[in-house]
């Protein structure tokens, strides 16, 4: 199994029935390839939808039916489609049950760094202030480090999305989340040790006596 | 409400105007005006919208023809000629929120002088702006938006300039079509009146100056 699958697996694991859940891009979208079976979650695209479904078969697309990204997506039956107001006020409102974001940094308290590169990467925020803002729920994708650089940081060095705390990361070594400025190691993936994971992070890492391993 | 061609429409439009855009990632965005606007070279444009598109399609093609003095937006990482321009200095790029764009043309074309939001306190995006507090939390005063037009595209118009939007190509369409001193719609499909049932109706017909003929 590789990195990007143990991540989306276990954010998975996350999901209950009748959740509204907002999937960014990259990791994050593949999310939806493992929800369990017969459990039904509604899946938004800020763009307008709630009820995404997977991509269209070929020749089945429609100009107007797209995912944030612009790419063709389907509208599962029991769909609905709304305005970007009605869009953002249901992530900012405390409608949005979910949302799993892909981040660059992450600093101890759990504060989230995933729009910009100042001077290299300038895409502008898109809907990720808002998201990591207003979402009941903050789960960043990502992989633990970016060629051998630690991401789970003491600070960020990179420009916050958010001084809300994301509320768990996952990568493909761990399961972390925060409380009152702290990280804690939740959970490991399989074949990975506590001090592997403790050496990869740069953050200060609380440990709990038993680290259980992450299900799959 | 006149019907009006998409000639007729851009030639309205002067060099420096303001102008709301619709569209997400070019889906929804009105495709004709935005080619007659490349063919008249209308100079020096303030663009408001979700974002850029990209190279060859919907504001993409202003961005390319290097007609775009300002933009808007809330995102211009899928156009990289956007980044291009802005790191050369050519083109200035206001960076907001989605939900606080949205919300900042809504309040324009709503009568409201601006909102509060938590989205982006404690952020580079406070830079500048108003902290309010209501009840115990702190809140950033957002102002509102409004440009000399608003460029929109429907699904369905009828001869009065009621219409109707389709799936995600509805967006910033129905909010923009608030906030614009002229409004100009185009539509995939324009219906005799009576076609479109008043439920249908996502932008009431009083609100379209000029609606672009399709022939």
């Amino acid at each position: 199994m590789g990195p990007q699958e143990i991540i989306a697996r276990r954010i998975a694991k996350e999901l209950a029935p009748g959740m509204l859940v907002n999937l960014g891009i990259g990791i994050p979208t593949q999310v939806a390839n493992y929800v369990p079976k017969g459990m039904h979650v509604f899946f938004q695209s800020e763009n307008g939808l709630i009820g995404t479904g997977a991509p269209p078969e070929e020749g089945m697309a429609h100009p107007t039916l797209t995912d944030a990204g612009g790419s063709p997506v389907t509208a599962l039956p029991g769909a609905s489609t709304f305005d970007s107001a009605i869009s953002f006020g249901l992530i900012r409102g405390g409608h949005l049950d979910l949302t799993v974001l892909g981040g660059l940094q992450v600093d101890q308290q759990g504060r989230l760094a995933n729009w910009t590169i100042p001077g290299k990467m300038v895409p502008g925020m898109g809907g990720a202030m808002d998201l990591v803002t207003g979402a009941k729920r903050v789960i960043v994708a990502m992989q633990h480090a970016a060629k051998g650089s630690p991401k789970i940081r003491k600070k960020c060095s990179l420009p916050i999305t958010s001084l809300r705390p994301v509320d768990l990361v996952v990568t493909e070594m761990a399961v972390i989340d925060f409380d009152e400025g702290h990280a804690f190691l939740r959970e490991i993936a399989p074949g990975v040790s506590v001090d592997q994971v403790v050496d990869a992070t740069e953050a200060e890492l609380r440990v709990p006596d038993h680290v259980p391993e992450m299900a799959l | 409400m006149q019907t009006i061609s998409v000639t007729q429409s851009v030639a309205m439009i002067p060099d420096g105007a303001s102008l709301m855009i619709g569209g997400f990632m070019a889906v929804g965005t009105p495709e004709r005006t935005i080619n007659e606007l490349v063919r008249q070279r209308k100079r020096n444009l303030t663009v408001i919208a979700n974002d850029t598109a990209s190279p060859g399609h919907g504001i993409g093609k202003l961005i390319t023809a290097e007609l775009v003095r300002k933009v808007i937006v809330s995102h211009i990482g899928l156009n990289p000629e956007t980044q291009r321009q802005m790191m050369a200095g050519k083109l200035e790029a206001e960076l907001v929120p989605q939900g606080t764009l949205i919300e900042r043309i809504r309040a324009g074309g709503h009568g409201l002088g601006g909102v509060l939001t938590q989205t982006g306190i404690g952020t580079s995006v406070e830079e500048g702006k108003q902290r309010v507090e209501v009840n115990g939390t702190a809140y950033l005063l957002e102002m509102a938006l409004r440009a000399d037009f608003a460029l929109v595209q429907a699904f369905l118009a009828d001869y009065l300039g009621n219409l109707g939007y389709a799936l995600t190509a509805r967006n910033f369409n129905p909010v923009m079509a608030m906030a614009g001193e002229t409004v100009i719609a185009g539509a995939d499909n324009i219906v005799p009146v009576g076609v479109l049932a008043p439920d249908h109706v996502g932008t009431p017909a009083p609100v379209v100056d000029y609606l672009i003929l399709n022939s």
